[in-house]
């Protein structure tokens, strides 16, 4: 009657996680063809891996390829694996790890609503000066600002928007891409 | 030249192009039209099945012990569903399968209309890769496709499913042309690096405690890989062990075969595992239940791992030399490059290692007590072995799930590949019985036998009265404990010997059912008349159930309990193996 007393064993074995996680950017080239986001994404669930930031676009319609952006956070082991699993995947050209393959760019967009009056519309406008953001709506309570850039520069952006009327957030997530003369 | 038929015909002509002979499937609603296509013809062969998990498995024992894609044909959204079991198990053993469902129309789609269900959604994680068909001229390029990406690589599932306005639509129908086949994204690397094999060969030749740990992707890759496999282990003079998928790769009636290893394998094998100097991996994937406590696993060797698949390696184990390719080729190089570098087994310098390996032999870890009063399930395996190596036939034989599995594994033994189909990864119990009918439609002269467990065979015992239709004569073993004993041996291991729902309280009588299904029905109880039992089973012509009352509570040793390594495995003469597992294995999960 005391059973659940005893802790119970299985038929598994699990090793703990000595390497420590890592944030990685890789870039997949794919086949354009319907339920192609829905196999990656499954690849993740399914497997355990974790999806910080994903973006997909087609890239070159004549081919019908599209290019997925997706941020990670694993171990390096598991990144590999990530990658070979991805590969793996019937519809998948080509899979770089930015982050480990040398010198990347990467780059967000944002669209940030902001609404106020008198003096903290002026020092919204100073500061969107400052970050080099686009006024691409405007009324007499609010303003849409359009910022691209690394996301921490958009990060800080939006931290100082907050306590000046910041309204709503809508982020691209991460594009990247190789540095220098070579392609995927 | 384009041909212009319905989309329904393309279905079965493609199948015809592919050199499809036989398909597995039921009908329905949806899928009317490939039927009406296929009572039209005459070269492809439909078998009707019972359950659709049936027509699955029966598709796996057909490719698994024929070399050749096994095809599936069922209808929409019941249909579809029944066959995710079989999908997986096929995508888990790396099974060449294509799996033809038929969809609501496209119009329907989305519509939740009757029997429709996300067919693609369903089996996307469960198949190494799926269709939805929405324009019949996509139909015969995605037709050839799958049977392409199921049949080269690693092999796995695939899944086409065909709304039933594309049956009936008329399209162009092209016959399989391999340049137009997609080869953007899917290349597999069929050969391995040269370096890599050249370094393989390298630590081999180097070796003074070399074991080749072979698996399924050996089978996989053809007879020749298993040829070739030979060759090595006959040039190298290395001991070979196998997973439970890789049996018959390499004959068992060798004396370098060291018998199956892993959780229930030999005491030789996985200690050999444990103390070797080099393992030589060969389509194997390092599966949990091989390699125990990872961070115990053979932990002083250097490891060589082949396999087609790149994310095997390194998956769970480190290797030190992967080689990346289908092992028939890298083994065919591996035999080249040793060749071209010694003409002489590494037999001096590998003596000691031999010295090692006989004594551990000579524990003789799947011995056990036989009785005259009770059967004992090793001893019906071994009868039957001894009976139907008399027969002069080609012997097939499948398996459920469980201990009996297990005991087929140690005690029947198999000298040639595509002879012995089982459910390894996904561990289907009700694997066996469809999966025979499948061997016996690909082989209508041989004897094939599903050793099984009288819980196992019920999942799928509606499969019987498919055999009686088609007049195949497949013998089903049943070794009859009453119990789950897979089930009962580890709640006696881990859960104090409480045994929740693990034994049945109410079984049919197996020789009625079977006479009911228009099938033979023999029972045996007493070992004495055993092999008299045996020798009726065989010798009849037609299905046999055959109801071997085994003895209760027998343990399947050896075995490496939970949170051990390789080597503290529980061998036959332990009393109690309630009392092996200490609390801080408990609670490994």
């Amino acid at each position: 009657m005391n059973a659940h007393l005893q802790p119970t064993g299985s038929a598994y074995f699990i090793t703990k996680e000595t390497q420590e996680i890592e944030r990685h950017t890789l870039s997949v080239l794919v086949d354009n063809e319907p339920g192609i986001l829905a196999r990656v994404v499954g690849l993740f669930s399914a497997r355990g891996y974790n999806i910080e930031s994903l973006t997909v676009s087609e890239t070159e319609h004549g081919r019908r390829l599209s290019r997925i952006t997706v941020v990670v956070t694993a171990t390096p082991r598991t990144l590999v694996q990530i990658k070979l699993q991805l590969e793996r995947l019937v519809p998948v050209h080509k899979v770089h790890d930015l982050t480990s393959e040398g010198a990347s760019l990467e780059r967000e967009l944002a669209l940030i609503k902001v609404a106020g009056s008198g003096d903290h519309r002026a020092e919204t406008l100073r500061l969107a000066d400052a970050f080099r953001a686009q006024i691409v709506d405007a009324t007499v309570e609010s303003f849409v600002f359009e910022v691209t850039g690394k996301p921490s520069k958009i990060d800080s952006f939006i931290a100082l928007m907050t306590p000046l009327g910041l309204v709503e957030v809508v982020r691209t997530g991460l594009a990247a891409i190789s540095r220098g003369p070579q392609g995927m | 030249m384009a041909e212009r038929m319905t989309g329904a015909e393309m279905v079965i002509q493609a199948l015809a192009d592919q050199g499809v002979e036989h398909i597995f499937g039921y009908p329905g609603g949806a899928a009317l039209p490939i039927y009406d296509a296929l009572f039209q013809q005459d070269d492809v062969q439909h078998i009707l099945v019972r359950h659709e998990q049936g027509a699955t498995h029966m598709a796996e024992g057909y490719a698994r012990s024929t070399g050749r894609p096994g095809v599936v044909l069922v209808t929409s959204g019941p249909g579809a569903t029944n066959a995710v079991t079989g999908l997986t198990d096929a995508l888990m053993d790396s099974i060449p399968m294509v799996c033809i469902t038929a969809q609501v129309p496209t119009t329907l789609i989305g519509t939740d209309g009757f029997q429709e269900c996300d067919t693609v959604g369903i089996t996307r994680s469960c198949t190494k890769y799926n269709y939805l068909v929405k324009r019949v001229e996509d139909l015969p390029r995605i037709m050839h496709e799958a049977f392409l990406i199921a049949t080269t690589g690693r092999p796995g599932p695939v899944v086409v499913d065909i709304p039933k306005d594309i049956q009936f639509a008329l399209g162009d129908y092209y016959k399989p042309d391999l340049e137009t086949l997609r080869h953007q994204s899917y290349r597999p690397q069929m050969d391995g690096d040269a370096d890599a094999i050249e370094a393989a060969v390298d630590l081999m030749l180097k070796a003074e405690r070399p074991i080749f740990y072979t698996g399924g992707g050996v089978i996989n890759a053809g007879p020749q890989a298993s040829e070739h496999l030979r060759e090595l282990a006959e040039l190298t003079g290395f001991p070979v062990t196998s997973t439970l998928m890789g049996l018959g790769a390499f004959p068992a009636s060798n004396p370098q075969w060291m018998g199956m290893l892993g959780m229930h394998g030999t005491y030789e094998a996985n200690l050999a595992m444990h103390d070797c100097d080099v393992m030589i991996n060969i389509g194997a994937r390092f599966d949990d239940r091989i390699t125990g406590r990872v961070d115990a696993f053979s932990p002083n060797s250097r490891k060589i791992h082949v396999d087609i698949d790149p994310s095997s390696i390194n998956k769970v184990v480190r290797v030190d030399v992967p080689v990346i390719g289908d092992c028939e080729r890298v083994l065919a190089e591996m035999v080249r490059v040793w060749r071209s570098k010694t003409n002489q087994p590494r037999s001096e310098a590998i003596a000691p290692w031999w010295k090692q390996i006989d004594k551990w032999r000579a524990v003789n870890s799947l011995g056990y007590k036989n009785s005259d009063t009770v059967i004992k399930p090793q001893y019906a395996i071994e009868r039957l072995y001894e009976a139907t190596k008399k027969q002069g036939k080609e012997v097939f034989i499948t398996t459920e799930v469980g201990q009996h599995q297990m005991w087929a594994a140690q005690h029947f033994h198999f000298d040639q590949p595509n002879h012995w189909m089982t459910s390894g990864g996904l561990g289907t119990m009700g694997y066996g019985l469809p999966a025979a009918v499948g061997v016996q439609v690909a082989h209508p002269d041989a004897l094939v036998i599903d050793i099984a467990g009288e819980a196992s065979v019920q999942m799928t015992m509606q499969e019987l009265s498919t055999a009686v239709q088609y007049r195949l004569p497949v013998k089903i073993f049943i070794l009859n404990n009453e119990r789950m004993g897979m089930v009962r041996q580890w709640q006696d291991l881990l859960h104090g010997s409480r045994y929740a729902h693990s034994y049945s309280e109410s079984l049919p009588d197996f020789v009625k059912l079977a006479e009911a299904y228009g099938g033979k029905g023999i029972r045996c109880e007493n070992p004495a008349e055993l092999d008299a039992a045996i020798a009726e089973m065989l010798d009849y012509d037609g299905p046999v159930l055959f109801d071997v009352i085994v003895e209760k509570d027998e343990n399947c040793l050896p075995m490496i309990p939970s949170g051990k390594p390789h080597n503290e495995i529980i061998l036959p003469d332990t009393a109690n193996i309630g009392d092996i597992i200490d609390e801080k294995g408990r609670a490994l999960v």
